[in-house]
């Protein structure tokens, strides 16, 4: 038994493939991108070493912090619509008829393609015959503005089908863990005369701490890297009001063939996400973590 | 709680569902529409005659062979990266091996990576294998970047399976590759399921590496081909929700189908940022 179970042949036949695939595939790519970030490359022509200088200049960059200051605020975002989402789910997990519909529905849009998704949105922004401008009209808004060709609107405007996309799956993830509440708690803190406000703040949230604390490490890392739906909306304009990190590298190396300068931009991002992860699991680690 | 109270509760729960669900059927309304229809009549309203032309019109238009694209690669990818996946996993979680622990980790840490931080030099590494515009590449790439997260998923029901099952099948002498493929694969359907429909999910859906290491058209998957696409019907509403419709399909008939897979499958995923 431990014989065959131990054989080393048959292990590594069984791992390498897998082992291989995200060695050659991701970890390579990681480091390559910081190296690359050392050079001077147009992506085909020959390398140049140039030392930390597309580093530098992407430190004093106000271009790239533009880009990442955008990039905070849809984390920003994203993370204070988490208590809203918290709050749906509270009222769908107190026995309301119809919750595992409801949370089903709103996962919908999860499933698109965020191509797909940034499309449908530009039709519902759509200045003339968009569906949001045709309500606006209707209820008697004169000059409604054109929502993704304003500089100072266009940011938000694009959260909005962000955090459309993402809600249901917020919620799914806070209803499946309210509903991991054993009933005799709650039931325990009716007798003791709670109110359902009590139950909610007192109990069933401290008791999904550690879920919530996931939730909000998924909502920023997942906004610091955000992509495809905005490149896809506005790719990053008018004029770069809604660029973020990662549509700032993607222009700099597929568009303007900066490929050295687009790598230690790509590097940041990698180091600003690592960085900010360990932030906030180190905040919101707490050694008297509940149980249940 | 009173009656009232629930109305109420009830009534915001509806609304939201409604900001969720609504974008959705008015894509659908004006899909079957014609342009006059869509800007001289109300969008709440329905077709006043079902232009089902539209979906005809950009299948052949092209959305044909972006649509069978996305069908073979998502397809592909599926099945290499949860055949990987599962061998990986059997070998970390019930042989034993000194590294084991390890190379899990590894693997893992694959969960937190931001793809574009890897994108250029992808690009060049297939670029110097001629592998651009090839797509070869976006197989090897969806099924390398969906291998922790399938893993991941698999890990749970891999270490809840009794090893007397192993150790009967090689007390009767069976092979490592008998006791995977005939014994162990079949018992991990279930969890199986979760991890194709995941996969399928994200490789359906996936833009950047198609976007980036794709050129010809005849190679584009959906997501990439419709944003061209769309170009050229800049003003044809109907058709450019025609092709929006035929695009997210497939993906919400799995919903209808395996709703429940597919939650429990979105679930187990809250781990990938």
């Amino acid at each position: 038994m431990n014989k065959v179970m131990s054989n080393k042949l048959m292990i590594a036949l069984y791992v390498l493939p897998a082992l291989l695939l995200i060695a050659i595939l991701i970890f390579i790519p990681l480091i390559l991108t910081g190296y690359y970030g050392l050079m001077d490359w147009n992506g085909i022509g020959n390398m140049e070493f140039i030392g930390l200088e597309n580093y530098i200049n992407g430190l004093q960059d106000p271009k790239f912090w533009e880009s990442a200051y955008h990039s905070f605020l849809l984390a920003l975002f994203s993370t204070l619509s988490l208590v809203v989402y918290l709050a749906i789910s509270l009222i769908l997990a107190s026995k309301i008829k119809g919750a595992d519909f409801l949370r089903k529905i709103y996962l919908i849009p999860m499933l698109l393609s965020s191509v797909a998704i940034a499309q449908l949105w530009i039709k519902v922004y759509n200045p003339n015959n968009g569906i949001l401008n045709s309500i606006l009209m209707k209820l008697g808004v004169e000059n409604p503005p054109a929502w993704l060709a304003e500089p100072s609107i266009v940011l938000y405007a694009i959260f909005i089908p962000i955090l459309w996309q993402y809600a249901g799956f917020y919620i799914l993830i806070y209803y499946a863990a309210l509903k991991n509440i054993p009933e005799s708690l709650i039931e325990a803190a009716k007798i003791d005369g709670a109110t359902p406000l009590q139950i909610a703040y007192k109990i069933k949230l401290p008791l999904i701490m550690g879920v919530i604390k996931v939730t909000i490490v998924l909502a920023i890392v997942g906004s610091l890297k955000y992509f495809d739906l905005i490149y896809v909306m506005t790719g990053g304009g008018p004029n770069g009001a809604s660029e973020v990190m990662a549509s700032y590298m993607y222009k700099l190396a597929f568009s303007t063939n900066d490929f050295g300068y687009g790598s230690a931009i790509g590097f940041l991002l990698l180091v600003i996400t690592l960085i900010v992860t360990v932030i906030i699991r180190k905040l919101t680690a707490s050694d008297d973590e509940l149980q249940y | 709680m009173n009656r009232i109270g629930y109305t109420i509760l009830y009534i915001c729960l509806g609304l939201v569902a409604l900001f969720q669900i609504f974008p959705i059927i008015w894509l659908f309304l004006f899909s079957l529409k014609d342009n006059r229809e869509i800007f001289s009549g109300s969008p709440f309203a329905l077709p006043t005659e079902l232009k089902w032309e539209n979906y005809a019109k950009v299948w052949e238009g092209g959305i044909g062979v972006y649509f069978f694209n996305s069908v073979w690669i998502t397809g592909l990818a599926i099945v290499l990266t949860v055949l990987l996946a599962s061998m990986a996993t059997f070998a970390i979680t019930r042989m034993n091996w000194k590294l084991s622990g390890f190379v899990l980790g590894l693997f893992m840490v694959g969960l937190m990576i931001p793809i574009h931080s890897a994108l250029i030099p992808l690009f060049s590494m297939f670029l110097n294998v001629n592998l651009i515009d090839h797509p070869l590449s976006i197989v090897i790439t969806y099924t390398a970047y969906n291998l922790p997260i399938t893993m991941m998923i698999l890990l749970g029901f891999y270490y809840t399976l009794p090893r007397e099952i192993e150790e009967a099948a090689i007390i009767d002498g069976s092979s490592i590759h008998r006791l995977f493929f005939q014994i162990i694969l079949p018992m991990t359907t279930p969890i199986m399921s979760t991890t194709v429909i995941i996969n399928m999910i994200y490789n359906w859906n996936e833009f950047v590496f198609v976007n980036t290491f794709i050129s010809s058209d005849k190679y584009k998957t959906l997501t990439v081909g419709i944003q061209n696409f769309i170009g050229q019907y800049m003003t044809d509403w109907g058709a450019i929700g025609a092709t929006l419709i035929i695009s997210v399909l497939p993906i919400l008939l799995a919903f209808i189908f395996f709703s429940n897979k597919v939650v429990e499958g979105i679930s187990s995923s809250a781990v990938k940022g």
